[in-house]
């Protein structure tokens, strides 16, 4: 089989395009890439739908846990402590393993079972936490003088925190959530090796990568291919927050601007 | 364990999870932590090795050696740290293998990669296939170790490059203008006052590494995920004195309520530890102390 023919027959292996057998025997390194690079739609699809609505979440959080109101300050406290406390591939053992007991409760709970849904609110759920004590920590250091001036201004209740409170804390925030963002990319590889099954062996890049390191014995090929996709994600990911960090610091003179640092890959 | 655990199918109640919870399997789930301990408290020294040596090498003034250092960091801290402990348990196997086969069979003709095969002579095994199934449960424990402290000196590597740097500058200038040589500006001045500037990174780690344990189970190690999913399981009552549904929910929840109690300590103890370091420091914090105390 050509490349050309490979990728035709692998490119969307993992979401069930293409043929249907994995390859067999000898393994061309056309095959690795284009499996391995398959399956990263996967960790892709986990990465933008769960910063998508981690993001919103986070941020109702973080306010939440800023209120004076006990009543709504606590439950965000231990949402956020529950998340960021415990490991994430436990986190994920214990999510599938409720799922499918609740699968027994109500026909509802059918779907959740599978990584798609499953995992997604997992990191969602995880997300949010760690997004959140980011733009918490953003929202107490809101300069003073910034809601000085808006209180001069006339500028009060939501409007205020509309116009200058949430910007100012996303800026203060945005470095730091970037690494949010690059880990949680990142801990989607997990998602697999923690009782999620892979239906048909549809897997993420990790999943194909080790698939064919126990078919070859031979780790130095997939896995410097699996690091070469990580490290173009990376990029991507850095890049594109780049371009929203600009936005987000337009207003500012030069000296000011707050540069993006990369502090990369903590795992949670 | 208790005398009236001999016939499990009589009793009921609290006697019965008493005699249930008491099991050797469970005596075995309840060692797994101590695995975990033990794990962390052999990691975090070799990884803090790992990542002064790794760190020491990034600020070297020879290109190649900084380059390898530098690569170092950046390599591990750019990809997912798990696809390092599923890459480097086999790497390391191998590499170990391959070093004693040079070693032990000098004659060996064939080469030792044939295909989808990884063959060894069978002196340069590793451990002997001989050797007893303990034996073989040690060495894969020591693997485990090797490769979290791999993976985590990078990232101790990076903290403490940055700390090494975050000491003023004046005070290095100083101590070579009295003087010293470089190694002893290192030994005597920069490496002491490091440890202030690196603490919060290191306490940081720490809060990472305990959370990473739970990945001991894709090394292959019989760890608490383990026991849990081993223990959890559906059981016939063909198969054991104890039938019960599936609890592996129940387990994972006794870990994740594990897990969280163990950031909370650690998290009250690390506070500790920097107040403590924080004392007659000329930072923020200490000024803070200074003033609290009056």
């Amino acid at each position: 089989m050509s490349c050309f023919e490979t990728i035709q027959a692998y490119a969307f292996r993992s979401i069930g395009f293409g043929e249907r057998l994995l390859p067999r025997g000898e393994y061309t390194l056309c095959d690795q890439f284009t499996l391995i690079g398959s399956g990263m739609l996967w960790n892709i699809y986990f990465g933008v739908v769960a910063i998508i609505f981690g993001f919103v979440f986070a941020n109702i959080l973080a306010l939440a846990k800023n209120a004076a109101n006990p009543m709504i300050r606590r439950p965000a406290e231990w949402f956020i402590f529950l998340f960021r406390g415990s490991p994430l591939f436990i986190q994920f053992f214990f999510a599938y393993f409720v799922f499918l007991n609740l699968k027994s409760v109500s026909p509802l709970f059918d779907s959740f079972t599978a990584a798609g849904v499953g995992a997604l609110i997992v990191l969602f759920l995880n997300t949010s936490a760690y997004s959140a004590e980011i733009f918490y920590g953003a929202l107490r250091s809101v300069p003073k003088n910034d809601l000085e001036a808006a209180d001069a201004y006339g500028i009060t209740g939501f409007n205020r925190f509309r116009r200058i409170v949430w910007p100012t804390m996303l800026r203060l925030a945005w470095p730091s959530y970037t690494n949010e963002a690059i880990f949680l990319f990142h801990a989607t590889t997990l998602v697999f090796f923690s009782g999620f099954p892979a239906w048909r062996q549809q897997g993420d890049a990790l999943y194909y990568a080790s698939y064919f390191a126990d078919k070859t014995f031979n780790p130095f090929v997939p896995y410097p291919i699996l690091a070469f996709y990580f490290i173009l994600l990376t990029l991507v990911v850095i890049s594109l927050f780049g371009v929203v960090n600009r936005r987000l610091n337009k207003h500012l003179p030069h000296a000011q601007k707050t540069r993006m640092r990369l502090r990369l890959n903590l795992i949670r | 364990m208790f005398a009236y655990c001999t016939d499990p199918s009589t009793l009921e109640g609290l006697s019965w999870l008493s005699c249930y919870l008491t099991t050797g399997k469970h005596m075995a789930f309840y060692a797994s932590f101590g695995t975990v301990l033990l794990l962390l408290a052999v990691t975090a020294p070799t990884a803090l090795m790992f990542g002064l040596g790794g760190a020491i090498a990034a600020r070297a003034p020879v290109p190649p050696i900084s380059w390898l250092g530098k690569g170092y960091i950046a390599i591990v801290r750019g990809v997912p740290d798990i696809a390092f402990f599923l890459f480097f348990v086999i790497a390391l196997d191998q590499g170990i293998e391959w070093l004693r086969h040079k070693v032990k069979c000098p004659d060996w003709e064939e080469p030792i990669r044939q295909g989808s095969d990884f063959l060894v002579c069978d002196l340069a095994k590793m451990p002997l296939n001989t050797a007893p199934q303990w034996i073989h449960e040690i060495y894969g424990f020591w693997l485990a170790v090797l490769t979290f402290a791999i993976v985590f000196g990078a990232f101790a590597a990076n903290v403490i490059f940055g700390a090494m740097k975050a000491v003023p500058h004046a005070q290095l200038e100083t101590a070579a203008a009295y003087g010293m040589s470089p190694r002893q500006v290192f030994r005597r001045v920069l490496l002491p006052q490091m440890w202030v500037y690196a603490l919060p990174g290191l306490s940081n780690l720490w809060m990472v590494l305990i959370k990473a344990t739970p990945l001991l189970f894709l090394l292959g190690v019989e760890d608490i995920v383990y026991w849990a999913r081993e223990l959890g399981g559906t059981k016939n009552a063909r198969f054991t004195d104890y039938p019960h549904g599936d609890w592996r929910m129940w387990y994972f929840l006794v870990l994740l309520v594990f897990y969280l109690g163990f950031t909370k300590v650690s998290e009250i103890v690390l506070a500790r530890i920097t107040t403590r370091l924080s004392r007659g420091q000329a930072t923020m914090a200490g000024e803070a102390l200074r003033k609290a105390e009056g």
